[in-house]
């Protein structure tokens, strides 16, 4: 594996970090396992691109499917999980109808056709970098990455509400007890998570491109990701993220016709030996 | 005589399966006759749901009975469709040998899956089979010399005294009627009963002296048979294979069906085979929006009937029932 593809995987585990942390935080908090968050992804990557396209703009692109995914994400929470609360089943099959709804929501809208989100000129072209050429863009998910990072790190560390939500996925009824309004905690981390995925949508729509599919496969790869990294860890998922970046390139390269038993048959023999993920603790 | 082996035993046992049984007489004592007064495409429509309704049964073995809900099973299924689809298109088999190995295939394929899968519950039984489904997707998708790839594979899978429409829907009325008091009987056993033990309370089973890991790998392993002869079913009637065969969707309308029909009814999996089919088949006169009525349905089952409408009918004759 040459730099160049390092620089791949790596930029990829950027972008698998942004979606999966938002999946890690809400599977963490609420222990719902958002099936629809591929859905949301895609979705927020079409809105960010209408918006850019309109605009011109890049930046009120991300703001503009992050704003309007987070909304969704509150109907999706607000208006029909709330009837399902505490069934954990119930919540996983009926956010996998939500994202059927979705995909064909975004297929009438936008129609089948694979859209790239313009990027700004700043970001085009490439730069070098340890003696490889390597698009600009990229490197700008990367830092992006890094960046969502270092935030949600100190959102969860130096904030209340991260203290809050720390302490809610280790046991949320403790919380409530001690006086804390949990449910506006959750409604909180559920739609900074959903904000995430459509953070990540425009980021990855940008290089992925968008298309009908693209959001079960990158909801398969979130799914890895977590299930790798262990429910509601942000170090879990920069770990999982890496890991599941780097083979994911190192199997395209190497086995492309099994590219995708390279990253999911070491995260199924993990998740039968370590059912918790790596950095995951009981519930 | 299909149908006199399902009637006999109902009646020895009271309770809900009694119930099912019951009606999944009625369903294989109405199917009987519709060839004589359906067309062509209706009967292809309830050969379907006949398969369907096999599929879904073999869920629920695991989910009514042993408390795992698999997102795997459509994997399962697909694999014994490509199987019989390759044995008799490029290998040149049989079609029974075809069948034979498209079953063996999906056990096969059920032992991995269950080996990885018994040792964890809820959410994350879930997840695994979800993701372990999608290797396989991945595989047939990109394995493009063997699978075909996206294309998928053609091939005349059914031998020809099964050609046409009718002589096909009674081979499998024959082989559902079979399948369905095996697994019937399967999940009556003392065997099924453990199960049902483990799904009620693993710890406590265990405390007993059962193996909870062996029993669900057993379990795992058999429904997954039975998924594999819907599957095999599956290629004879389609004559035709491609990833959409072993795609998410397809556990999803197995796992929808198995719920509509009532978890831990096991026949319930014809009315919720029934149920999809029909629907599928008026919506799509209407509109091309299929994946929404299917997305919609899904909700408003999961936040209204989540027992199913076998159970929903039962909750409300009975209300002290649940």
């Amino acid at each position: 594996m040459n730099i160049f593809q390092l620089f791949n995987g790596l930029t990829f585990a950027a972008l698998l970090f942004v979606v999966a942390s938002g999946f890690t935080l809400i599977f963490g908090l609420l222990r719902i396992v958002n099936l629809a968050h591929g859905a949301l992804y895609l979705f927020g990557g079409y809105i960010g691109f209408t918006v850019a396209t309109r605009t011109g703009s890049f930046v009120l692109g991300g703001m503009g499917s992050m704003v309007a995914i987070a909304a969704i994400g509150f109907a999706l929470d607000q208006g029909l999980l709330r009837f399902v609360r505490g069934h954990e089943l119930r919540q996983v099959l009926l956010t996998l109808g939500f994202a059927f709804v979705l995909n064909d929501l975004a297929l009438v809208i936008w129609g089948g056709d694979s859209f790239t989100v313009p990027v700004p000129q700043v970001l085009r072209g490439g730069l070098r970098v340890f003696g490889v050429f390597y698009p600009t863009y990229r490197l700008f998910v990367l830092v992006t990455g890094l960046a969502v990072f270092a935030a949600l790190w100190l959102l969860l560390n130096h904030t209340r509400l991260g203290a809050l939500i720390r302490a809610g996925v280790d046991d949320a009824e403790m919380v409530e007890a001690s006086g804390v309004n949990i449910r506006r905690v959750f409604l909180v981390t559920f739609l900074l998570g959903s904000a995430l995925a459509g953070l990540g949508g425009l980021m990855g729509g940008a290089f992925l491109s968008l298309y009908p599919s693209a959001d079960a496969e990158i909801l398969v790869f979130s799914l890895a990701v977590v299930i790798i990294g262990g429910r509601g860890s942000l170090v879990g998922v920069g770990v999982g993220s890496l890991l599941v970046g780097l083979l994911n390139t190192i199997g395209q390269v190497m086995f492309p016709e099994l590219a995708y038993f390279v990253v999911f048959g070491p995260m199924a023999v993990l998740l039968a030996f370590r059912p918790l993920g790596l950095f995951g603790r009981p519930a | 005589m299909t149908v006199t082996q399902v009637v006999p035993h109902p009646r020895r046992f009271a309770g809900m399966s009694g119930r099912a049984a019951v009606i999944a007489v009625a369903v294989v004592a109405a199917a009987a006759a519709l060839p004589l007064c359906l067309s062509h495409y209706q009967v292809g429509l309830a050969t379907e749901i006949l398969i369907f309704g096999v599929l879904a049964m073999s869920i629920d073995i695991l989910a009514g009975f042993a408390g795992r809900t698999s997102l795997g099973h459509g994997a399962i299924f697909g694999v014994s469709s490509y199987v019989v689809v390759y044995a008799t298109a490029q290998a040149g088999l049989p079609p029974a040998a075809a069948f034979a190995l498209g079953m063996t295939a999906a056990m096969l394929l059920a032992v991995i899956f269950g080996l990885l899968a018994v040792r964890t519950s809820g959410v994350y039984f879930l997840l695994l089979t979800l993701a372990l489904g999608m290797i396989v997707w991945g595989i047939c998708l990109r394995w493009t010399q063997v699978t075909g790839g996206e294309n998928g594979m053609r091939g005349d899978v059914r031998p020809a005294w099964l050609v046409t429409h009718s002589a096909f829907y009674w081979a499998v009325l024959a082989v559902t009627a079979i399948v369905s008091y095996a697994m019937w009987r399967f999940v009556r056993s003392p065997f099924g009963l453990t199960l049902r033990g483990i799904r009620d309370s693993e710890s406590r089973m265990r405390s007993l002296g059962y193996n909870v890991s062996v029993h669900l790998f057993i379990g795992f392993t058999v429904s997954g048979f039975f998924a594999g002869v819907a599957g095999a079913l599956y290629a004879m009637f389609n004559n035709f294979v491609s990833p959409s065969s072993v795609a998410l969707a397809q556990s999803v309308e197995g796992v929808l069906m198995m719920i509509v029909g009532g978890v831990g009814t096991l026949f319930g999996g014809f009315v919720g085979a029934a149920a999809i089919i029909a629907l599928e088949n008026v919506v799509s006169a209407y509109t091309e929006r299929w994946q929404t009525v299917l997305g919609v349905t899904f909700i408003l089952i999961m936040i209204f009937a989540p027992e199913g409408i076998i159970g929903k009918l039962r909750a409300i004759r009975t209300p002290e029932v649940r």
